[in-house]
């Protein structure tokens, strides 16, 4: 081979390649979805025995209605707009407080990666955010913001807060030495190696703190909710309304409804951080 | 014109050390009156035990680092540098890794993916242009990473115990067409391991260096011509000289 002006990789090298790329493709095969339907079945069978049991033994068909009777509210003709008004409004709360926290968030983290001590500084007032029991403070959110769209807003990036900027300062933090040093050695500005070395470093923890904030996104709107009952009234409000009226189906409905709005956001932004990073990170 | 400029001498220094002495911050003394000279057409190893300030010696060369006593000076820019890991970036495929340090320099578009081109054609990946590096086995990373250097044309180029998570067949070979570039491209190099035969084998001078303050204690001259023949490896005298380095080096240790 010497001499040669263009050379070539081994066999060797080649089938560890090829393996790699088998591997990877194997990683990416999608979880199978009749092992948690099976369990989903389960779950309803139990949910009517018990229905069953607070019909007819109980006599109190009104705490635990039965499935169906639940699924019934969607069409119902005076519950089911509402239920529909609600979820819009609660939704455009979680977006909302969460699009407020992603900006935070990341701003926020992305100053603290900038020198270790401005990360001293201000990532003390992450942790007390983490820590401070926000439920206490809602009430004074109220008192001080007004009982609307503004405070659920608010509550809802506080609590969704967290996640994103700890995430985001891992990330940015977790491209090794060697990799800055690579991008100093060229001169390469602070801009530089934040914006093509940093920031594509952290994109897949940022994922993470997204994935979470945006299921605590709909826990804030919902908690906003049952302190703030003026303004455009959401999902909290609903099941409130509708536990005080013994309306057993309507609140389990709501809280349902509730429930599948946190789930759907995770899994979008799931599929948005593989649509974005998947083509080379593994999750 | 018939008159031409001179051409370079091949004696021309790159790289001037003299009494260089590294102490870090916390006390510990790195390297202790180190001279070291490397010149265009020279390809010299250092080998040394761990932790004997070898790659510091590497970091003060490339500027990553300031010796604390000393003068230490290269007389070119286009320096590259190759670390121990490959250092590529994951979510940029190899013909986008290779084009990084010229990117960082703003090349225009054409002439930065003219330069990766020729590049990976160099180091023998043509064919894995879209590969991500997750998708690559280690020499392949490995020879990404010095396509990406070898994009600056340097003239001085700075290695970093490269091949060392590599298995022996992949190192062999890397070994090989390291020194098929070197022919080719006539840089200076300077290269860290801890193989006394990478060592013997690569280069036209070998440096051994002693631990704890690193010093250079001994220094040979590599007789063997240039384009090399791999099959050298299993002559007697590789072997000699394989022995003298190992047992200066030894002796350095102890």
């Amino acid at each position: 081979m010497s001499g040669s002006l263009v050379s070539s990789t081994t066999a060797v090298e080649r089938n560890e390649a090829r393996e790699l790329r088998r591997a990877n493709y194997r990683g990416r095969t999608y979880m199978s979805l009749w092992q948690p339907i099976v369990v989903f079945v389960g779950l309803v069978g139990v949910a009517y025995l018990i229905a069953l049991y607070y019909d007819k033994v109980k006599q109190q068909s009104y705490l635990w209605p039965y499935p169906h009777q639940v699924i019934a509210q969607v069409w119902d003709p005076f519950f089911g707009p509402q239920l529909r008004q609600d979820l819009l409004n609660s939704s455009l709360v979680a977006l909302t407080g969460l699009a407020a926290a992603i900006v935070i968030g990341v701003v926020w983290a992305t100053l603290m990666a900038q020198a270790k001590w401005v990360e001293r500084s201000f990532y003390p007032y992450a942790v007390v955010l983490q820590c401070i029991p926000i439920l206490a403070l809602v009430p004074l959110i109220g008192t001080l913001f007004g009982y609307e769209f503004f405070s659920r807003v608010l509550v809802t990036t506080m609590i969704a807060l967290f996640p994103l900027v700890s995430n985001t300062l891992f990330g940015l933090l977790s491209a090794d030495k060697a990799q800055r040093e690579l991008f100093q050695l060229q001169g390469a500005s602070r801009w530089t190696i934040l914006t093509k070395l940093r920031f594509p470093a952290a994109l897949p923890s940022i994922f993470v703190g997204l994935r979470t904030a945006a299921g605590l996104s709909v826990i804030g709107a919902i908690v906003g909710d049952q302190f703030f009952q003026r303004g455009q009234p959401g999902l909290g409000v609903l099941i409130q309304v509708a536990t005080s009226r013994l309306n057993g189906p309507g609140t389990f409905a709501a809280i349902l409804t509730a429930s599948l709005l946190g789930v759907l956001v995770f899994i979008v932004f799931g599929a948005l951080a593989r649509l974005a990073i998947g083509r080379w990170y593994d999750f | 014109m018939s008159i031409t400029a001179p051409p370079v001498a091949p004696t021309d220094t790159l790289l001037d050390f003299h009494d260089v002495e590294m102490t870090f911050p916390n006390g510990v003394v790195a390297l202790h009156s180190v001279d070291l000279t490397v010149r265009r057409g020279e390809f010299v190893t250092v080998v040394g035990p761990s932790g004997c300030g070898k790659s510091t010696l590497l970091r003060i060369a490339s500027g990553l680092e300031k010796n604390s006593h000393g003068t230490a000076s290269t007389t070119t820019s286009r320096i590259g540098y190759v670390f121990q890991d490959a250092t590529l970036l994951p979510w940029r495929s190899v013909t986008r890794n290779v084009e990084l340090l010229a990117e960082l320099h703003k090349t225009p578009k054409a002439e930065r993916t003219a330069k990766a081109k020729e590049a990976i054609e160099l180091v023998g990946l043509t064919g894995f242009e879209t590969s991500l590096p997750k998708q690559l086995s280690g020499g392949m990373k490995m020879r990404t990473s010095l396509a990406r250097s070898l994009t600056l044309d340097p003239e001085l180029f700075l290695f970093d115990e490269p091949f060392g998570a590599l298995d022996e067949i992949t190192r062999e070979r890397l070994n090989d067409e390291l020194l098929r570039l070197f022919v080719e491209k006539q840089f200076a190099g300077l290269f860290i391991t801890h193989s006394v035969s990478e060592a013997v084998y690569l280069s036209t001078r070998v440096i051994v260096m002693s631990g704890r303050p690193g010093t250079i204690v001994d220094e040979f001259e590599v007789p063997f011509p240039m384009p090399r023949d791999p099959d050298i490896r299993f002559t007697a005298e590789f072997a000699e000289l394989v022995g003298k380095v190992s047992h200066a080096l030894r002796e350095g240790h102890s």
